[in-house]
C-alpha cells in the first residue's frame, strides 16, 4: 500500500494506521459496489438514490420469483440477510393488494427498512477492543445522527452495565463527597441540548494528501445527537467545591478505566452528565448509562460509562492527555489540553465515490459545526476556491451543533472542484489544510500531530460525473 | 430501565449544610441557568467507597499507594505479563496493539519523532497510573501495587531514566524527572487568523 506513494512516509505506526484505514474503506466500498452490480441506475448518484433502488429492485425480483403464493410473508427468511438494524421481509409486487405486517409484531421496538443499509465501518486496529468506527455522513439527512450510526472510539471495548447497579461518586476538593445512583441523578432538574461530538483524530489521514475516498472516511468521526442529562454545575453546587479547586478528573467504568482532566470552568459552564441520547437511554457504545458531555471539547474528554469525578487543584496527567491527544509541533514541543474543536465544514453531497448522472441541477449540501458556538456563515465554491457563494443554513442554528447547509448548483458538465468553508460566531473562518500544516509544522500530521485537522475539504468532479477526494488550493 | 424514587427525600442532606455551597463557588458562574437547589439527592460517599475507585496517581505523588518494587522484580513481571505484546526489548509487537515503550529520545524535533514513554511522556506517575488501571490489556486491573511499582521501575530503567538499583515507591516515583518533562506547552489556538 505504501510502496506506490510518492509523498514522504509517515512514521511506522501512523503509516500502519493509514494503510489499515485505506483498506477498511476499500472493503466497505467493495461491499457497496457488489450490492450495486445489478442496478440499472449504476450511473446514478451513488450512494443516495442508487443503493436504495438497487436493493429494492433486486428484492422485488426475488420476491416475485419466490412468492407466487399471495400470503408468502414467511418466505422472507429465504432472502438475502437484512442489513444491520433491519429485518428482512418479503416485498409484495403491489402493497395495496395485500395486508401489511401486524401491528406491534416487532415486540414494540421498531427497526429500520431492509432497504436502508448504511453502516459505520471500523478502523481495523490490532484489537477490536481499542478501535473506532466512522459515521456514514454521506447518507445522512438533516443534522441528527441516528444513535446506531454515531461514531465510536473505545479503548477497552464496550462494557455492559446494569444501570440499577451503576453509581457516580464525586469527591476530592468538595465539602460533601457524594454517591449518586442513576435514580438519584434523574431526580435533578434536567436539560436537553443538541450537540455534536467530534474526535480530534477526525481526518487524521488527510493532512498531507487526499487518502480516504469517502466523506465517511475523511470526516466520519463527528456525530450529532440530542443529549439529556443534569448540568454538571448542579452537582458541583450540591457537593460544594472548595477554594483552590481548578480541575476535575472524569473516569469511566470500562476496561480502560478511561480518564481525562477537565478545567473546572468548563464544568461550571455547559458540561452535562448525560443519560439520554435522541430521546432514549444512551446507547452502550455511547456510555450507557451515563457519560460526560463537554460541548465543543474533543470527543475523548466526553468520558463514557462515567463512574467517578474527582475535584482537584491540578490536572492529573493521565495517559490520554500526555501520550495521546497532544499535538507535537515543529521544534519538538507539543500542545497539551488542546480541547476545542474549531470551526469546520464539509460537503456531504456530492462527495467522494459518488457519480453524478450528467450535467444539470444539483443541490449541494453538507454540514458545518464549531466547538466555539454557532455557525454564522457557510460559503461554497465550485471552482476550487476562486469564487464563493453563501449557502443557506437550515434553522434552528444551535451552538456547538451540526448545521445543515444547502446551495443550488447548475453543473455544466465540465470538471469542477467543490469546497465549503464556514465561519463561526467568533468570526473565525475555517482555514485551508495548507495553512494548518504551515502553522503547526512537522509535515502536518505526517510526523507531528494527527489531531485537530479542520481544514477545507475539496471534492473533484470529473467530466464523467465521478467525484473524488482531492487537495486543491485556488 | 426502571427508576424507583426510593427514599431519596429522607436522605436529603441538612439544608443548613447545603447552603454553605454558595461560598464554595469560587467565582464560577452557573451558565446553565440558575441552580435551584439544594436538592439533597444521593448519599454521602463513604471513605471505603471512594477508596475502592480512587486509583489515580498524580505527578506530585498524590494518590500513589503504599508498596514498592525494583528492577529485578519488574523484569519478572514484565516477562510474564507484558512481553507478549510490548516485546522482549520493549520495542512493541506489531499486531498486538502493544506499542514500543522505550527509545526515540531526542527525536521529537528531528522531523521523524518516535513517541514512547522514554522519549515523550512528561511524568513517571502516568506510567504507574496507566499500567495499574488498564494493563495488562487482557486482564486489566489485576496487578498488585508492588508489581506495578516494579514493572514501572523496570521500564524506566530500560529507558535509562533511572538506575537499575533504584526502587520505585510513593516517595521516589514523583522525583523521577522524565526526559521530555519540559516538552509540553499550552494550547494557543486559534492559530489561524482568517477573521473578516
Ligand atoms: C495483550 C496485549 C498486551 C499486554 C499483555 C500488555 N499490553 Fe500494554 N498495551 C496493549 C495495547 C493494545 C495498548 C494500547 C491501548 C489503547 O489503545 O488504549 C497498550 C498500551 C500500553 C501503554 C501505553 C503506551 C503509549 O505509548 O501510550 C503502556 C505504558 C503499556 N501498555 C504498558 C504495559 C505493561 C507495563 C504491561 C505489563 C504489565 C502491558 N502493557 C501488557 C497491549 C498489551
Amino acid at each position: 500500500m505504501s510502496s506506490d506513494r510518492v509523498w514522504p512516509e509517515y512514521d511506522e505506526r501512523t503509516q500502519a494506521m493509514v494503510d489499515a484505514m485505506v483498506e477498511a474503506e476499500e472493503r466497505a466500498l467493495a461491499a457497496r459496489k457488489a450490492e450495486l452490480e445489478d442496478c440499472e441506475c449504476k450511473e446514478g448518484m451513488f450512494p443516495s438514490g442508487g443503493r436504495t433502488a438497487t436493493r429494492r429492485s433486486f428484492l422485488a425480483t426475488s420476491a416475485a420469483v419466490a412468492g407466487g403464493t399471495t400470503l408468502g410473508l414467511a418466505a422472507g427468511g429465504a432472502h438475502a440477510a437484512a442489513p444491520p438494524g433491519a429485518i428482512e421481509f418479503p416485498v409484495p409486487d403491489d402493497p395495496t393488494k395485500i395486508q401489511g405486517r401486524l401491528t406491534n409484531d416487532d415486540g414494540g421496538y421498531g427497526t429500520r427498512s431492509q432497504f436502508e443499509s448504511e453502516v459505520r465501518w471500523r478502523f481495523p486496529t490490532a484489537t477490536k477492543e481499542s478501535s473506532w468506527t466512522m459515521t456514514p455522513l454521506e447518507s445522512g439527512h438533516g443534522i441528527i445522527t441516528p444513535s446506531g450510526l454515531h461514531f465510536e472510539r473505545h479503548h477497552g471495548g464496550i462494557p455492559n452495565i446494569d444501570p440499577a447497579r451503576h453509581a457516580l461518586i464525586i469527591h476530592g476538593m468538595v465539602d460533601r463527597p457524594m454517591k449518586y445512583t442513576m435514580a438519584d441523578l434523574m431526580r435533578f432538574p434536567s436539560v436537553s441540548r443538541f450537540h455534536f461530538i467530534e474526535c480530534s483524530g477526525n481526518g487524521l489521514t488527510e493532512w498531507k494528501e487526499p487518502t480516504l475516498k469517502t466523506v465517511q472516511g475523511t470526516h466520519g468521526l463527528t456525530s450529532t445527537s440530542e443529549w439529556t442529562g443534569v448540568p454538571l454545575s448542579t452537582i458541583l453546587a450540591e457537593v460544594g467545591v472548595q477554594d483552590g479547586a481548578a480541575w476535575v478528573l472524569a473516569e469511566g467504568a470500562d476496561a480502560a478505566v478511561m480518564t481525562r482532566s477537565v478545567p473546572l470552568d468548563k464544568c461550571w459552564g455547559d458540561a452535562m452528565l448525560a443519560y439520554a441520547q435522541n430521546g432514549e437511554a444512551l446507547r452502550p457504545e455511547q456510555g450507557h448509562p451515563l457519560r460526560l458531555l463537554l460541548p465543543g471539547f474533543e470527543g475523548n474528554t466526553h468520558i463514557k460509562w462515567l463512574r467517578r469525578i474527582e475535584v482537584s487543584d491540578a490536572p492529573f496527567m493521565s495517559r490520554e492527555e500526555t501520550s495521546k491527544y497532544t499535538d507535537l509541533l515543529d521544534g519538538g514541543k507539543a500542545r497539551q489540553f488542546s480541547f476545542t474543536m474549531e470551526a469546520k465544514s464539509v460537503i456531504t453531497f456530492p462527495s467522494g465515490e459518488m457519480k453524478l448522472p450528467g450535467a444539470g441541477f444539483y443541490e449541494i449540501t453538507g454540514l458545518a459545526w464549531s466547538g466555539r458556538g454557532r455557525v454564522k456563515r457557510v460559503e461554497v465554491s465550485v471552482d476550487g476556491g476562486r469564487s464563493w457563494r453563501v449557502a443557506s443554513l437550515e434553522g434552528p442554528i444551535m451552538p456547538v451543533c451540526h448545521t445543515r447547509f444547502r446551495i443550488p448548483w447548475q453543473w455544466d458538465g465540465s470538471p469542477a472542484i467543490l469546497q465549503s468553508r464556514c465561519q463561526d460566531e467568533t468570526g473565525y473562518v475555517q482555514p485551508t489544510i495548507k495553512q494548518l500544516v504551515e502553522a503547526r509544522g512537522l509535515d502536518g500530521g505526517k510526523w507531528g500531530s494527527v489531531y485537530h485537522l479542520n481544514g477545507i475539504q475539496s471534492w473533484g468532479v470529473a467530466s464523467d460525473g465521478s467525484v473524488s477526494n482531492v487537495h486543491h488550493y485556488g | 430501565m426502571s427508576i424507583t424514587m426510593g427514599d431519596a427525600v429522607a436522605r436529603c442532606v441538612p439544608r443548613a449544610c447545603v447552603l454553605a455551597v454558595g461560598l464554595g463557588l469560587a467565582g464560577g458562574a452557573l451558565a446553565e441557568g440558575s441552580y435551584g437547589g439544594p436538592y439533597g439527592f444521593g448519599t454521602p460517599a463513604t471513605a471505603e467507597e471512594i477508596a475502592a475507585w480512587d486509583i489515580d496517581a498524580m505527578p506530585d505523588g498524590r494518590g500513589l499507594p503504599p508498596g514498592e518494587g525494583g528492577y529485578e522484580a519488574g523484569k519478572e513481571v514484565y516477562t510474564l505479563q507484558c512481553l507478549a505484546c510490548h516485546g522482549p526489548d520493549l520495542g512493541g509487537v506489531a499486531g498486538t496493539g502493544g506499542a514500543a515503550l522505550i527509545g526515540g529520545r531526542d527525536t521529537l524535533a528531528s522531523g521523524k519523532p518516535k513517541k514512547t514513554v522514554e522519549s515523550y511522556w512528561p511524568y513517571a506517575s502516568t506510567l504507574f497510573d496507566f499500567t495499574k488501571r488498564a494493563m495488562p490489556f487482557h486482564t486489566p486491573g489485576s496487578m498488585t501495587d508492588d508489581d506495578v511499582y516494579a514493572v514501572t521501575a523496570y521500564i524506566l530503567a530500560e529507558g535509562n531514566i533511572i538506575g537499575k538499583d533504584e526502587v520505585m515507591n510513593a516517595e521516589t516515583l514523583p522525583k523521577v524527572v522524565m526526559p521530555n518533562a519540559d516538552g509540553f506547552i499550552p494550547d494557543p489556538r486559534p492559530d489561524i487568523f482568517n477573521y473578516d
